[in-house]
């Protein structure tokens, strides 16, 4: 099961404000499937605001990046730069 | 060295490392002489027959309804060709994104290129005229009539969030609070990042230091103005030339904005003269493309200086709250952030990577960020190097720099204690993989500007900064001559010297000589995708299509000698730029030349192309140490010495990681000691030009040293993090630091201008 972590904005709007969840998922994609079955709605903002990180490395516009078992997956704003 | 934990170095001539031929060196870079020679072709450069001018008529109202724009008087101007309004542009749906790496809301982008039923801010565009001179058609803007109702307006975030404050978006209700608001707001949205328990934290906690701080929008204050040069053609394909931080952002955003498909624009890159994050959207091409549908005429459009402050993104100004709780002994255990941003007259502001940078630094067991993205009656922020970030460590430094002297110790000893390393928990979630930041604080230790002695008025101050740096999408392409040269082609302005960075390594990995291979920035016509420069992340991503590209080649031309060696590809390898068989025989190595020769005759040209989305972005860090000299009779502060340390990963070009160290201090010296937006009581801009709106120029600083701390990230193949965004984190309070060790004020209000010093100073 893949640790996994809301931003708590996010939380507040899909899920009563619980950030922490495990799930058992193969990747990003199923991840996100997995959530939006449980919070309809959350999927799509998932899919389309935010990167991700997966053990500490930051993914932007993930898709099939793998979660392991274990893996520690925190959801976050899409990094910008100048 | 074996222990993973001190591989790391201070980079010079003698650390470098000695196994890469190109990767480390200084060599001119290859763009170098055509703009110190003037030869470089800026955005306002490009001619072509027949092209008309277009100016843009601003509005001269902070707010205001547009009633009614009346075009006859202008278009009745001889030489007048066309004029466009916010009705000339389709209607776009509110969740609309734009294609590519940060999906943009094109309604708003559409609406801050040309406002439709509202001006927002006094610079936004109302029309733009197309006329056959700049004089015309800055005499036919006159003539469009334009009726407004004047509207109050709001021009900070304290007034911006008053309950009976105007709101300046109907439509904005404040996400992220509960229960979710009836009425509008001018606070877009809430942020929270937080780890552990604060007021647990807070309870443990034997000293605190807290404090309010703010600081002023600031413009990014490239010398470049915006300009664009817009041909439509008859099949209804659009040129663009113009300078910008991403060709493919352009094509994106104008095709949004426009209504177009993707493929009906072509973007032809300019040189660039600076963007620092202001170049990474649009203003004038949209414009210019439907001028240029309506007129049947080229269009060429160039902003004043005047134009750049009153209607470009400068960054958030804002406010913000620090506090820090910590033991006797030094530990930090408790610390909460609040920062209030504006984001100009469109919802975005960089708030929550304040959020999440500002704290960063640190390994902290509770620890709380709470971000306000809020509108205002100013132009639509833009990003500025490190988004978001120099103002929070404004905040967090400044309060670190008061938590040691209120436990009496170092400040150095004091984030050395708290300082994040790897396996640490960024408070923001994810676990920091191999990072650099106590090897900076090592190297701002062991310098000797940290234990200079210091003269009369004088004061030293430190201060650190954190970016994540980010991958993203980058496509390169690496052909092979006839002759045996190479050509590299990639999708990304170079800003900062990114062309030589990309050569250098094309050339190592194809074991070449530098001057052998030829660096080229691709239109969008010639390489696939790229996301913009930005971000720090083109020597990293970029680089990276560049090596998978040049590796490409590689097996190419060992597939190409093992063909006319008639022996298996397994056998050849690439030593030093030769193709050599291990597998003994009377085979004598082939040049790349040698190959090149042969290639019609092995296969047909050889060409590798990559296309990726790198991940593996290492973040940066980085120490300053300031030294300052205060005038107590005038106030002014002069910067005496200043040191920028920063962990690189590796430096692929050492003069160029400098540089971006260099001018990124000198950005956040000038954001800390002068520059501010001053508005009057209508909320007109008073000082849009470099006049009045003072940027530090090179008399007013000492050479700014610099230390590259080289601890490799393992997720390039070089080991490179981004460096271009780190050096404009810690200045800010690193100045204000200093000033505070030089006359015991604890100046928390940005800019530290004399009159604000010397009021200070005499109310001691």
């Amino acid at each position: 099961m893949a640790k996994v972590v809301l931003q708590q904005g996010l939380a507040d709007s899909f899920t009563d404000g619980e950030t922490h969840w495990e799930i058992d998922a193969k990747d990003v994609r199923a991840l996100i499937r997995e959530l939006d079955a449980k919070f309809p709605g959350i999927g799509e903002q998932l899919n389309s605001r935010t990167a991700v990180a997966i053990d500490g490395e930051i993914f932007q516009d993930p898709l099939l990046q793998a979660t392991p078992s274990e893996s520690e997956v925190y959801f976050l704003p899409m990094i910008e730069g100048g | 060295m074996g222990n993973e934990e001190q591989q790391f170095k201070i980079l010079n001539d003698s650390t470098r490392d000695a196994k890469y031929k190109w990767v480390g060196t200084r060599p001119v870079r290859p763009d170098g002489v055509d703009k110190v020679t003037g030869r470089a072709t800026f955005g306002a450069d490009f001619q072509i027959a027949g092209m008309l001018h277009a100016k843009v008529l601003r509005s001269p109202h902070a707010h205001a309804r547009i009633v009614s724009i009346k075009c006859e008087r202008a278009l009745a101007l001889p030489g007048v060709k066309g004029v466009i309004t916010g009705a000339d542009f389709p209607d776009i749906s509110p969740q609309m994104r734009a294609a590519g790496e940060s999906p943009v809301v094109v309604r708003d982008l559409a609406r801050n290129v040309i406002a439709r039923d509202k001006a927002l801010y006094h610079g936004h565009a109302v029309a733009a005229v197309a006329a056959t001179s700049p004089l015309i058609a800055e005499k036919a803007a006159k003539l469009i009539d334009v009726e407004y109702e004047v509207l109050p307006h709001v021009m900070n975030v304290a007034d911006a969030m008053k309950d009976d404050a105007p709101v300046i978006h109907e439509d904005v209700f404040t996400k992220g609070v509960e229960p979710k608001p009836e009425n509008p707001s001018n606070v877009v949205r809430r942020f929270e990042f937080a780890v552990g328990d604060c007021d647990a934290g807070f309870e443990q906690a034997e000293i605190i230091v807290e404090d309010n701080y703010s600081t002023e929008a600031v413009h990014q204050g490239y010398i470049e103005p915006h300009a664009a040069l817009v041909s439509i053609s008859e099949d209804d394909m659009a040129t663009i030339w113009c300078s910008s931080q991403g060709q493919y952002m352009v094509r994106n955003y104008t095709a949004s904005v426009c209504g177009l498909e993707i493929s009906k624009i072509r973007v032809i890159p300019a040189e660039i003269g600076g963007g620092f994050g202001g170049k990474t959207t649009v203003y004038l091409e949209p414009l210019g493309v439907m001028l240029a549908k309506k007129t049947g005429r080229p269009i060429k459009l160039v902003m004043s200086r005047e134009e750049v402050f009153r209607a470009t993104g400068p960054t958030s100004g804002g406010v913000g709250h620090c506090k820090l709780g910590a033991k006797k002994d030094g530990t930090i255990v408790a610390a909460e952030l609040t920062l209030k941003y504006e984001a100009g007259a469109f919802p975005g502001s960089p708030v929550q990577f304040g959020c999440m940078a500002g704290l960063a630094p640190y390994a902290i067991e509770n620890a709380k960020a709470v971000g306000y993205d809020v509108v205002v009656n100013r132009p639509k922020v833009a990003a500025y190097r490190a988004p978001g970030a120099p103002m929070a460590a404004f905040a967090v430094e400044s309060a670190m720099d008061d938590l040691a002297k209120a436990l009496g110790v170092d400040p150095i000893e004091l984030r050395k204690k708290n300082g994040s390393k790897e396996g640490t928990q960024a408070h923001y979630g994810p676990k920091f993989n191999r990072i650099g930041f106590l090897e900076t604080l090592e190297a701002a230790e062991s310098h000797p500007h940290w234990n200079a002695p210091l003269g009369p008025n004088q004061g030293r101050g430190i201060a650190s900064g954190f970016w994540f740096n980010i991958g993203g999408n980058s496509s390169a392409n690496v052909h092979i001559n006839e002759d045996g040269t190479a050509v590299v082609v990639t999708g990304n302005p170079d800003i900062g010297g990114s062309r030589a960075s990309m050569a250098m390594m094309a050339a190592e990995v194809l074991g070449m000589e530098l001057d052998r291979v030829k660096p080229i920035v691709g239109d969008t016509s010639q390489v696939a995708y790229s996301d913009l420069t930005g971000g720090s992340r083109v020597t990293f991503a970029t680089g990276k299509a560049v090596i998978e590209a040049a590796e490409d080649v590689v097996r190419q031309m060992r597939e190409r000698a093992a063909k006319l060696w008639e022996v298996d590809v397994d056998v050849v390898e690439w030593q030093s730029g030769h193709a050599v068989c291990i597998a003994g025989g009377d085979h004598q190595p082939l040049s790349v030349k040698d190959i090149a020769n042969s290639a019609g005759r092995t296969g047909g040209p050889i060409s590798g192309k990559a296309s990726i989305n790198a991940s593996g972005a290492g973040p940066g860090f980085g120490t300053h140490i300031c030294d300052v000299e205060v005038d107590p009779e005038t106030g002014r502060v002069t910067v005496v010495r200043y040191t920028a340390i920063q962990d690189a990963g590796r430096a692929i070009h050492p003069s160029y990681v400098e540089g971006q160290m260099q001018g990124g201090a000198v950005q956040g010296i000038g954001w800390a000691l002068n520059e501010e937006y001053i508005y009057d009581d209508d909320g007109r801009m008073d000082n849009a030009g470099f006049l009045d709106y003072r940027v530090p120029v090179a008399s007013d600083l000492p050479m700014i040293d610099t230390v590259i701390v080289e601890v490799p990230n393992p997720g390039h193949p070089f080991g490179v993090r981004g460096v271009g965004e780190v050096p404009i984190v810690p200045p800010l309070a690193a100045v204000a630091n200093a000033i505070a060790a030089a006359t015991d004020l604890r100046m928390t209000d940005l800019p530290i201008s004399p009159p604000k010093l010397l009021d200070a100073i005499d109310s001691k």
